[in-house]
């Protein structure tokens, strides 16, 4: 038996499976975007493949009815944890009308969801950051208990927006949560290319708060250190970053072909780390999971993305016209 | 027929050529200007080891070298800025911008400095540098990426700003533009990058920049575009000639500073004119050149001047992405106006 590290921080045996379940969910939604892109079905797909655990875990730390999440274009695990559901996530993949956040507007992967706080994004990476930032000061002037979580890339922590957000946040100990998703690459560009200090977690410093470099393929980790930095954001106490380290499993996108700049050994090697894998082996490990529970799961997470595939491939198009909608506020 | 145009510094040899699309024209052409000048530096995003997201700097790095051919940090202000900070110390980089559309990190050094440090300091420093930035809609893939914004540029005195709708071109263009005294801005576009091949000779050749050029002759209409637009141009022009419109193209290739006389004088031989582009119509570009026409042929003009165009809303999602761009249908509709006016 594997030692229990869960129940120490208050998280029940049913909780741990709705994380693993919901990890699973998002990489098997995933994949089948890459199939359907691959048939032509849909245009482009960002995977989240690598990250599911860093997400999950993170997003189950935060309060889904007060917490605002802010992610990046790889948070399936994120989202699908703040309630969106697989056939949302389809439709927006095949850009359908009936895509409930954006009627196919938003680029698959740029998630936002109004009723669930999951707030809109856009392509240009980073931007983000520091809505975030004014989300938590908005909820800091309103005393209300909010905590602003964003996330990005490694690459992304060098852009202005980055270093702005996280100093507004420091100097003004705003309840943000910053949560870099590690995952080795910036497109085809590795880490050492894009920093020149070892960790991410290391820019914390100069903004003030305090940073921790993580293991991003365990759930079970992230969430410990999210949930501590909720905690204090919430007493008061200011921002927090978070590197998640994990490694990118699939090519950048639908458009890249990652042969060009990393070796198959090297991404072999890395999945031996699937955290798909490990945390499915830790459940087993402590007793919470069996072979029979794995197969109800399997089969529940294989149904609900079969049926969301077919939803959404059958759901029609938006019509040219809504292209000139809501561009500006709809005269009454 | 590319041939006989501004066909300048061929060396002299005997001209070699090679088959080549768009993208293939620029990777020649920063080739050869690392091989000519030393001081030619390359700066972007996933252009070193990766060979650029289009594969437009592919071979490069390994060529010339991770000094000359940078994969930088992923933040477009460090990247232009730091080409500026090259430029006033003497080399002449080459910056690429992954999309148009990721270029706003690094407007403010564009707007503030790159086109204004030779006017605020009479001259005594100047930063020659190519922006090469691929661009326009039509390759599915929206929000943001898919935007033409090149009146953000032409709107900017101190900025040339060329785009190629051919791979003969493509080189000439990008040669001519890194040996022009001032910064130019290279928009490429990506519909067009692997959509048709020439023969693009294998040494150093430059095309103005500040000349149009005149692709089809005809009588009764001047169709005016440039980059991807072209290619909507000529099948409209086709399907016009099949109705008996003879019309006459233009390829603008550079949108600032424009060619007022190529215009002129086939607006004025023609007397109407079609103006055709996919960004959006207010604060277009085609206002500009319905001024041009205006101050140099009004009394040529038997028709108002058309614009078919983008609409003015940001270019939709994949499946309505069509819908957005000017077609052949509705550049024939325009012909139609302005003949039958
Ligand atoms: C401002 C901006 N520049 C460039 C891009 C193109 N781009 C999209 S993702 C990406 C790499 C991001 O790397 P990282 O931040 O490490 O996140 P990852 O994709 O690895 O999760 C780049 C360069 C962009 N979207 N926005
Ligand atoms: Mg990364």
């Amino acid at each position: 038996m594997a030692e229990n590290r869960h129940s120490v921080l208050g998280l029940s045996d049913e909780t741990v499976l709705k994380m693993y379940e919901t990890m699973l969910l998002a990489r098997r939604l995933d994949e089948r975007m890459w199939l359907l892109n691959r048939s032509g079905k849909i245009p482009f797909v960002i995977s989240c493949q690598g990250q599911e655990a860093a997400q999950v875990g993170a997003a189950f730390a935060l309060d889904k009815e007060k917490d605002y999440v802010l992610p990046y274009y790889r948070d399936m695990g994120v989202v699908l944890t703040f309630g969106m559901t697989a056939a949302d996530l389809m439709l927006s993949g095949f850009a359908k009308a009936e895509d409930p956040n954006s009627g196919g507007r938003q680029m698959p992967g740029h998630f936002g969801q109004k009723k669930n706080r999951i707030v809109t994004g856009s392509s240009p990476v980073t931007t983000q950051v520091p809505h975030a930032v004014g989300i938590a000061l908005g909820g800091k002037m309103a005393k209300e208990d909010v905590v602003a979580f964003v996330t990005f890339g490694e690459g992304s922590s060098n852009q202005g927006d980055f270093h702005e957000g996280a100093n507004f946040a420091g100097v003004h100990k705003l309840p943000v949560i910053f949560m870099c998703e590690n995952n080795k690459y910036a497109i085809s560009v590795p880490v050492e290319k894009q920093l020149a200090c070892e960790n991410v977690a290391d820019r914390a410093q100069g903004y003030g708060m305090p940073g921790f470099t993580v293991d991003g393929n365990d759930p079970i980790e992230v969430y410990k250190y999210v949930k501590e930095a909720a905690d204090r954001a919430r007493r008061g106490e200011g921002p927090t970053l978070i590197e998640t380290v994990s490694y990118r499993l699939t090519a950048h996108s639908s458009d890249d072909d990652d042969r060009t700049y990393r070796s198959p050994d090297e991404v072999q090697k890395a999945k031996t780390n699937d955290p798909i894998i490990t945390f499915g082996q830790y459940l087993k490990e402590t007793g919470v999971l069996n072979d029979e529970l794995e197969k109800e799961m399997n089969d529940r997470v294989m149904k609900e993305v079969n049926e969301a595939t077919e939803y959404a491939e059958n759901a029609p198009y938006a019509k040219a016209e809504d292209a000139l909608t809501y561009v500006y506020a709809e005269k009454q | 027929m590319a041939m006989e145009m501004e066909v300048k510094d061929i060396p002299q040899k005997k001209e070699t050529t090679q088959f080549l699309t768009i993208v293939q024209a620029v990777n020649d052409g920063m080739k050869t200007l690392l091989e000519t000048d030393d001081t030619v530096m390359i700066l972007g995003e996933d252009i070193g080891k990766n060979g650029g997201v289009f594969r437009a700097t592919e071979g490069l790095q390994e060529k010339f070298g991770a000094d000359r051919v940078i994969d930088t940090p992923l933040a477009e202000a460090g990247i232009i800025g730091t080409s500026v900070g090259l430029a006033v110390n003497g080399f002449k980089p080459i910056a690429e911008i992954q999309f148009l559309g990721f270029i706003y990190p690094a407007y403010e050094q564009i707007m503030t400095h790159v086109s204004r440090i030779r006017m605020r300091t009479m001259g005594h420093f100047s930063v020659p540098m190519v922006i090469r930035a691929p661009y326009g809609a039509g390759i599915r893939s929206p929000e943001i990426h898919s935007d033409s914004t090149e009146t953000l540029f032409t709107h900017m005195p101190g900025i040339k700003v060329v785009c190629p709708s051919t791979p003969y071109d493509a080189k000439g263009l990008l040669i001519a533009a890194m040996e022009d005294p001032d910064p130019v801005l290279m928009l490429e576009p990506m519909k067009s990058y692997r959509a048709k091949r020439e023969e693009v000779p294998t040494g150093k050749y430059t095309v103005e920049i500040g000349k149009g050029k005149k692709v089809k002759e005809g009588t009764d209409v001047t169709l005016i575009a440039w980059g991807a637009m072209m290619t909507v141009v000529e099948k409209a022009a086709e399907q016009a000639e099949k109705k008996g419109i003879s019309c006459e193209i233009i390829d603008l290739r550079t949108l600032y500073p424009i060619d007022r006389e190529i215009i002129a004088e086939s607006v004025q031989k023609t007397g109407r004119a079609v103006i055709v582009h996919e960004a959006q119509l207010t604060g277009g570009l085609g206002n500009d050149i319905v001024s041009i026409i205006n101050d140099t042929s009004f009394l040529y003009l038997r028709a108002p001047i058309e614009r078919v165009t983008g609409f003015d809303v940001p270019v939709p999602f994949f499946a309505l992405e069509e819908d957005f761009l000017p077609t052949p249908a509705r550049v024939v509709e325009g012909i139609e106006k302005v003949v039958h006016f």
